[in-house]
């Protein structure tokens, strides 16, 4: 009898803790949940609605279906070239971003004198981003005082460097030449990782004799590989969405050859004033970028290794 | 995370029974160290020499600018050309003060909201948590230029709306919400932002559940869980947040772009390219001495919070 009475209140004590932790949890979301339907949920929806009108954000207007995606598709060659911009930008900062990161990462995860100061060099630039230093680059890359061709020429057998961003066909490799001095994010991704792999699996490599270069091939990729998976995938995301570059250093040109297609969205929505149409683009460029990611999802299945995972 | 705090760590990161390579004193190392250096060091010269010829360009004399071979060391150094460009051609102060004062608001309503909402998901039981976790995650993925548009449309609505009783009753501004144009900068961040909610989550989710039950059980409510023992045992995870806010908005330059039009009321990101726009292609010693201003304070953070920095990308990057 008096067990019972000291067991009961508890019980019921429980009961209100748990009610009042419930209802502190909602409290405690509130503010997140609420900006998920005003600025991420209602907008999603009224993009989509936008795409299928010729809305120009003044009036409303009728439905004209999938006219937009259509012209898009079949009309509008600047699109395409916007597209084709984009997956060249896209690769080439990957590529060289991942491989760069991977190099630089595989090389301070020494313990050495400096490599701490030679870690944080490395991680500096890819904390200075935005207007300031896409301005610096626009004066690296200068075609005659620039300090790129300057050292371009003294390295290579070469009179004169590219002319960069007053060229059709250097325009795109020196933004990616920008973006690969911001490897260093990936690089301390891929330290990160480096250091997660057990010291015990190069022991018997070494005791089974295996060369350096073997080493890496067999133990540091395949251990390493869901690490660099991220950082593929990541990037990818990151590189399609490039703007401050295109806005503050080419404004697409020369010609058309930096037209990517977020600059194409900003251009068409703010410039044109051709929301509906700048809608569609956007959801094309979202799509894109969920296909891409499924495709590297995908195929990763053929080089990423998951510890956790019983292989057959 | 003990794994993430160790990367940029001094301490020696193996302990095996087996010494390393660069731990033996032979031969052996040192030509392995100078293969490494000489690997390593060139590299590391070129990725420092675009801020040092920002640094140099910045003093030099606009003579000096465009001399061939470029001149490393200006002589003489003029340090005028900071005020100068800075006072010239913009009222780059009035930008100054805009910037802070957004990039401020912003991190405090990021702040906020996320620890709050990181404390819901990592700390209180309730039905549909997991779920709604899911959809920060989903969140996270979409990409922003889905949204600007009729974000856009919204708050241009919204402003309008809001105009005529904004000016009568503000007639500067209500507190450090100075104009109607920085609204749509400034209200969302007090809304939440997935990835500074997961990131908190996570740091969240390392410290003891007993902390929080002990404290429940001598009657303490969640608020104050959240604010006597959880937001003291992560600080690190806060100052990661507050850095990345401070950066991320600092350099915001798309939203101010589209939302502010009058020059009084707009901001250092897109003052600097307005800047560059007009002088861009003579005055490269103005240009790199403002550029560097606006840069500095990113400068300073980083090097203030490098380690933080680190964590917080490893963080990220590993458990993600």
């Amino acid at each position: 009898m008096s067990v019972q009475a000291a067991a009961s209140p508890p019980r019921r004590k429980q009961k209100t803790l748990q009610k009042r932790e419930e209802r502190d949890f909602w409290f405690a979301i509130m503010p997140w949940f609420l900006g998920l339907f005003l600025f991420t949920g209602g907008p999603v929806l009224a993009s989509l609605v936008f795409s299928f009108t010729d809305w120009t954000g003044l009036n409303f207007s009728e439905f004209i279906g999938f006219r937009h995606y259509r012209d898009l598709l079949t009309d509008d060659f600047v699109f395409w070239e916007t597209v084709y911009n984009t997956f060249y930008y896209t690769f080439g900062s990957v590529l060289l971003g991942t491989i760069g990161a991977l190099f630089v990462a595989l090389l301070l995860n020494q313990r050495m004198p400096g490599t701490y100061v030679l870690r944080l060099i490395y991680y500096l630039p890819s904390i200075a981003s935005g207007v300031a230093i896409s301005i610096l680059w626009i004066w690296l890359f200068n075609p005659t005082v620039g300090l790129v061709n300057f050292l371009l020429v003294k390295l290579l057998p070469i009179e004169s460097g590219p002319a960069w961003l007053a060229s059709q066909t250097w325009s795109k490799p020196a933004l990616i030449l920008k973006s690969t001095w911001g490897i260093g994010a990936n690089m301390i991704i891929i330290l990160a990782g480096l250091q997660g792999i057990p010291v015990s699996l190069y022991e018997a490599a070494k005791i089974d004799g295996a060369s350096v270069f073997k080493e890496f091939r067999h133990v540091t990729i395949p251990m390493l590989s869901p690490v660099l998976f991220f950082v593929i995938v990541i990037s990818t995301i990151n590189a399609f969405q490039i703007l401050t570059d295109v806005l503050v250093m080419t404004q697409g040109g020369p010609g058309t050859s930096t037209y990517m297609l977020v600059y194409y969205i900003y251009q068409n929505a703010f410039i044109y004033l051709k929301m509906g149409y700048a809608s569609a683009l956007a959801w094309i460029l979202f799509t894109l970028i969920m296909l891409l990611t499924l495709l590297q999802l995908w195929g990763s299945r053929r080089w990423v290794y998951y510890e956790g995972e019983a292989k057959g | 995370m003990t794994q993430a705090q160790d990367i940029m760590g001094r301490d020696p990161m193996v302990s095996g029974s087996q010494i390393q390579w660069w731990r033996r004193k032979s031969h052996r190392r040192y030509i392995n160290m100078a293969i490494i250096y000489l690997l390593v060091l060139p590299g590391a010269v070129i990725f420092l020499m675009p801020l040092l010829w920002m640094l140099s360009t910045s003093l030099k004399e606009s003579k000096q600018i465009f001399a061939n071979p470029p001149i490393w060391i200006p002589n003489p150094v003029v340090w005028s050309n900071f005020s100068d460009g800075w006072s010239a051609y913009l009222p780059f102060n009035t930008l100054l003060v805009n910037s802070t004062l957004i990039t401020l608001n912003n991190i405090v309503g990021n702040l906020f909201s996320c620890c709050l909402a990181a404390f819901g998901f990592a700390r209180l039981r309730a039905r549909g948590r997991s779920i709604l976790f899911g959809l920060v995650l989903a969140t996270m993925l979409l990409p922003n230029e889905v949204l600007i548009i009729p974000q856009y449309v919204l708050f241009t609505r919204i402003t309008q709306f809001l105009k005529p009783w904004w000016e009568f009753y503000t007639p500067n501004g209500i507190l450090w919400m100075r104009y109607l144009s920085w609204l749509p900068l400034m209200v969302p961040p007090w809304f939440g932002f997935p990835f500074f909610i997961f990131l908190l989550r996570q740091f969240f989710l390392t410290i003891p559940l007993d902390l929080d039950e002990a404290a429940r059980l001598d009657g303490a409510s969640s608020w104050r869980i959240l604010v006597q023992i959880l937001i003291p045992l992560t600080k690190p995870a806060l100052a990661t947040v507050i850095i990345f806010a401070f950066i991320g908005n600092w350099n915001n330059f798309l939203m101010p772009l589209i939302y502010i039009r009058a020059q009084k009321e707009q901001v250092l990101a897109v003052g600097l390219n307005q800047f560059r726009g007009q002088f861009g292609h003579v005055d490269f010693h103005y240009m790199m001495a403002v550029s560097l201003i606006v840069l500095a304070p990113v400068l300073v953070v980083f090097l203030l919070g490098q380690r933080l920095f680190v964590q917080g990308i490893a963080l990220t990057g590993i458990k993600g």
